[in-house]
């Protein structure tokens, strides 16, 4: 597997860390003391978490630690009960899902969740919806900023497509695809939101390993394109060491480690909680 | 027969674009907007207010129900229904029942019990003279025609432009397309903006082919269209079309042949038999295109 170079993590105001070349930028996100409780069980607490504009981070730990949890909070497909999350600099307490995703977060699913009955094009024109520019009436009427913005949501659509080579897929409905396909379409369809950070829940769940070198190549040209941060939740550890340059470990819904991969791999921590019964 | 034919096709068209209504809404927000027939005769007593009361054209007192029906949908949506977007399908139905009992009711109030005579729109236009002397009434041939452009409009709206594929992806999974941007509230409030301005064109034109109005007006017509969208597979666009003729053409034959007093009962029965063999619908098949 091709790995990245190690980068070196330089401490941020807060108690964050980002990579040195992300230093002067502002945080993509930082939350800080986030918490939520579902009745008397405390899912999530005390997470502290800063991301550097073109960071890629990975948050793995054991099942049921709370890794979908906290993407459920940044999403805020949960309100948090405790502490803030702030997207570019930007409070989001109180914003509803689609407010943060305008502020520029972006999501996949653990267990995809495409419009199946939607062609590839028309999934990724779902994540382009708010980057239409024509009123519905125009719409219905096809006035010409109708044809207009069509043309340049599907040059747009096809364009993004062709990252994962997926453009002559386009007319096929999504439900169609293999797997793998799948996963990759909903990765362009959240790219296609205009994220400055992406969240990615496991995106290698399910695919071989020419698939994952394939997929950590996609996920660093995404990176280095866009020039966005990528958070990714992911139980492949040659994935998670090959390409995030700061990982976060949780466990219990608490954050037991952060650092840099060799830095994690080292940490008796995290070996316990979670590499050592992987290691096999 | 011809005659017969072409009347059932015309009743027939008038149930699709009511039956269009109940499809979309049941598409979308997964629910049975059982209030839907009465925007209908909302529809049908606005028009006539405007037409009767103040002189206003045919053609603007259409564009003007169309518009009040449409602010209604929205209305009833964000007061009766949206507080209960996550509450059980029970809930919704029975405040959908409620809802239309209140319309009813209201409609009782304000324009009173008895029936009022529907001025006739085509009163200028002769009536249709067919290969082999049938005739056909101008409201007939309007129907149709609305029906048909009303069909092409919607399926190019929601496969083609942006908010109707938004609808559709609401429709499938109403939390991945939020975290996709998708404002859902409004699409939703959309989709009743669209039924509720059919129902007021179904309103006007069911009123001009039975010129009675009365409060009840819309909820013989909201049922039988509501079987039609069931009828075709709830959901589906072009079922819902399917569905709405084929139950106007068995009604007005059944009507015709057979007994005018059984002519409902027979409609049911045919959809009873259709579900026993295709509980899903004539075009609800496993995989089918929703909304």
């Amino acid at each position: 597997m091709s790995k990245s170079p190690e980068v070196k993590l330089v401490n941020v105001p807060s108690p964050n860390f980002v990579p040195e070349k992300d230093l002067g930028k502002p945080l993509v996100l930082e939350a800080a003391h986030l918490g939520i409780d579902f009745g008397g069980l405390v899912a999530v607490d005390e997470f502290n978490i800063g991301i550097g504009a073109t960071e890629i981070c990975g948050l793995i730990g054991p099942n049921g630690a709370g890794k979908t949890t906290i993407f459920n909070l940044l999403t805020k497909v949960y309100e948090p009960t405790r502490g803030t999350i702030m997207i570019g600099g930007k409070d989001t307490h109180n914003m509803t899902p689609v407010q943060v995703n305008q502020l520029g977060i972006a999501r996949t699913f653990q267990n995809i969740r495409l419009f199946d009955k939607l062609t590839v094009e028309e999934n990724v024109k779902i994540g382009l919806h708010n980057h239409m520019g024509y009123h519905t009436l125009a719409g219905v009427f096809r006035l010409p900023n109708y044809w207009k913005e069509e043309k340049k949501a599907h040059e747009r659509a096809l364009e993004l497509l062709d990252i994962f080579g997926m453009a002559d897929l386009a007319g096929v409905r999504a439900d169609s695809l293999p797997y793998g396909a799948q996963r990759r379409l909903e990765i362009v369809r959240a790219l296609a939101t205009g994220p400055k950070l992406l969240l990615l829940d496991e995106p290698a769940a399910g695919m071989n390993p020419s698939e994952t070198e394939e997929l950590m190549n996609n996920i660093r040209k995404i990176r280095d394109e866009f020039q966005i941060a990528v958070l990714l939740i992911e139980h492949d550890m040659n994935l998670v060491m090959g390409i995030c340059e700061s990982i976060v470990v949780l466990n219990f819904g608490r954050i037991i480690a952060k650092g840099t991969p060799s830095q994690i791999q080292g940490n008796p921590q995290v070996i316990e909680a979670y590499l050592g019964t992987h290691r096999g | 027969m011809l005659a017969h034919l072409i009347n059932g096709i015309s009743l027939g068209s008038i149930y699709a674009i009511i039956a269009l209504g109940y499809t979309m809404v049941y598409g979308i927000a997964k629910m049975l907007n059982f209030a839907h027939g009465d925007v209908i005769m909302v529809g049908g007593y606005v028009s006539f207010c405007f037409m009767s009361y103040m002189n206003v054209p045919a053609p603007i007192a259409v564009l003007l129900a169309m518009a009040i029906c449409t602010v209604l949908g929205i209305t009833i949506e964000r007061l009766a229904y949206k507080p209960l977007r996550s509450a059980t399908s029970l809930a919704v139905l029975i405040t959908a029942i409620g809802m239309s009992y209140f319309l009813q009711n209201s409609a009782l109030i304000i324009w009173g019990a008895n029936p009022k005579a529907y001025p006739n729109i085509f009163k200028d236009i002769e009536a249709f003279e067919m290969v082999g002397g049938a005739r056909v009434s101008p409201v007939a041939v309007v129907a149709i025609t609305a029906n048909l452009v009303i069909m092409i409009i919607l399926t190019l709206f929601t496969s083609r432009t942006k908010m109707g594929k938004a609808m559709r992806a609401v429709s499938e999974d109403k939390g991945a397309a939020t975290l996709m941007g998708i404002n859902v509230n409004f699409t939703i409030s959309m989709t009743f903006a669209i039924g509720s301005g059919l129902a007021a064109i179904a309103g006007v034109l069911l009123c001009t082919a039975y010129p009675t109005l009365m409060p009840t007006t819309g909820s013989m017509p909201g049922i039988k269209a509501f079987t039609a969208a069931v009828f075709g597979g709830i959901g589906s666009i072009p079922g819902a079309m399917i569905g709405g003729i084929l139950l106007g053409v068995i009604e007005i034959l059944a009507r015709a042949y057979i007994s005018s007093e059984l002519a409902d009962a027979i409609v049911f029965g045919v959809l009873i038999v259709v579900l026993i063999f295709r509980p899903t619908g004539l075009l609800g098949k496993q995989i089918h295109e929703k909304v």
